[in-house]
């Protein structure tokens, strides 16, 4: 690594950029198309997509920040194996906490959980990023694809929960009933019970299933490109 | 180049770290973990009688659900024939059982001292469309007349299937129903797309047939199941 330590400002541009180029120009999910398989997978409600946000945060920043740690210490011979044990260490960390903390949810997620270590997202950002660079940038640099990752899990479990099942943060303490039919156990801001002016409306129970969530993203990805002139291919 | 001596060393003091995190994370989370499971189980049986329970379910603490179960609900596990057969009726599987030729399966049962007298509370096993499902079917003491069910599920679709237990409608449609017909013969509920007989048929959830017909399939054959211990405990 390079001797010369110059005295950089903390959080200057360059440690901006770090966190806010995941979130749109180099969006994991959008842009690398990484982590599509658990974005399909834990979207249908928006609260577990808030919750396996929250642990992919965790597991990226902190992997991302030991592996920088010890970066100097690892032998490139076992190196993607020692970045394997880090990220397993902390998932099962996660999965142990969560287990204890909200019993509801980990059974909800279940083993997606437990394949955030098969996430393309934590174990690339280590071989790409944390290996030559110094600890803290790492952090936010995780902590940046974190949020680029969690971002679109949330967007798609928004629109997903909304159109799918009319409800939003449902299993939560703040489940918020939008749209459907009431009666005297639910009742929805939005009444379709029949004879109500909003009678002809229905779930759309497509977006119930995983695969919705596969044109979700591309629609994302359509909008992003649209949008942001630095991804169109020139050629 | 790290020597192969180095790469021994690195891998064994970073399995001993991260073994020694983990295990001790386990042995801290363990017990709250268990709790958990326990109140989740004990949720799950309380919410087919919710409709009978002092205050709502949702509102009711941990401890308050562990305190309930210990003073005014009574646990007893059955044999095939109706007998009652050592055990207590949370620490029994029906996972477990279901795996037993059908003759030597035990059965859960929980008699709970409510206001209007004791209501049996029998637990249900089967298959829904892609994996298990399972449920609780209070009956009041003349047991015949349904005063509550609770569905839950492995996999089943959500927003479609998986409504059987996120929405409270399909249980609640549930009270009142009698298993029995006029003459005292065996009938069981039955979830139908259209409901003929609204003493033993329930309407089933829009879009999830299959998981529909895997409940009439549970409940037909699981509550036949307790039958003989009803003849032999007429009141």
């Amino acid at each position: 690594m390079s001797g010369k330590e110059e005295k950089k400002p903390l959080f200057g541009p360059k440690e901006k950029r770090l966190l806010w180029d995941p979130i749109n120009d180099n969006n994991p999910v959008t842009v690398q198309v990484l982590g599509v398989c658990s974005a399909l997978a834990v979207t249908s409600l928006v609260y577990k997509s808030v919750v396996m946000a929250i642990a992919v945060i965790f597991v990226v920043a902190f992997s991302n920040l030991i592996t920088s740690l010890i970066r100097n210490y690892i032998p490139s011979q076992v190196r993607m194996i020692a970045q394997l044990v880090i990220i397993a260490t902390l998932v099962t960390i996660v999965e142990l906490t969560l287990k204890a903390a909200n019993y509801a949810i980990y059974k909800e997620l279940s083993v997606f959980i437990g394949l955030i270590i098969t996430n393309c997202i934590v174990m690339g950002r280590l071989e790409a990023f944390a290996m030559g660079n110094s600890p803290w940038r790492s952090f936010l640099d995780g902590i940046g694809n974190g949020l680029g990752y969690g971002v679109i899990l949330i967007i798609v479990g928004i629109i997903r929960e909304l159109f799918g099942k009319g409800t939003l943060f449902a299993g939560s303490p703040i489940q918020l009933n939008i749209i459907g039919k009431s009666n005297d156990l639910v009742h929805y801001w939005i009444d379709t019970s029949p004879g109500s002016m909003m009678s002809w409306y229905s779930n759309n129970g497509l977006l119930a299933l995983p695969v919705s969530s596969l044109f979700l993203i591309g629609i994302i990805i359509w909008v992003q490109r649209g949008k942001n002139k630095k991804l169109v291919d020139v050629s | 180049m790290h020597s192969t001596g180095y790469i021994i060393k690195f891998t064994v003091i970073m399995t001993i770290i991260s073994g020694l995190i983990l295990s001790g994370m386990f042995y801290a989370t363990e017990p709250i973990a268990k709790k958990n499971a326990a109140v989740f189980k004990k949720r799950a049986i309380l919410s087919s009688i919710s409709s009978l329970l002092d205050k709502p379910l949702a509102q009711m603490s941990d401890d308050e659900v562990l305190d309930l179960f210990a003073n005014k609900m009574e646990q007893k596990v059955l044999n095939m024939k109706g007998e009652v057969v050592e055990g207590k009726a949370e620490d029994l599987s029906m996972a477990a059982e279901a795996k037993l030729p059908e003759a030597e399966r035990k059965l859960p049962l929980f008699i709970y001292d409510s206001k209007d007298g004791k209501i049996n509370i029998i637990g249900v096993y089967g298959n829904g469309l892609w994996d298990k499902i399972w449920g609780y079917i209070a009956l009041k003491s003349d047991n015949k007349t349904i005063a509550g069910a609770s569905f839950d599920h492995k996999g089943e679709t959500p927003g479609l299937g998986a409504e059987i237990k996120d929405d409270p409608t399909f249980s609640y449609h549930f009270i009142g129903k009698s298993i029995m017909d006029d003459a005292g013969k065996y009938t069981s509920v039955k979830v139908m797309k259209k409901v003929t007989d609204p003493a033993h048929q329930v309407d089933g959830i829009g879009g999830a047939t299959l998981t529909g017909n895997g409940v009439t399939e549970m409940l037909v054959r699981g509550i036949k199941y307790y039958l003989p211990y009803f003849e032999k405990n007429k009141n």
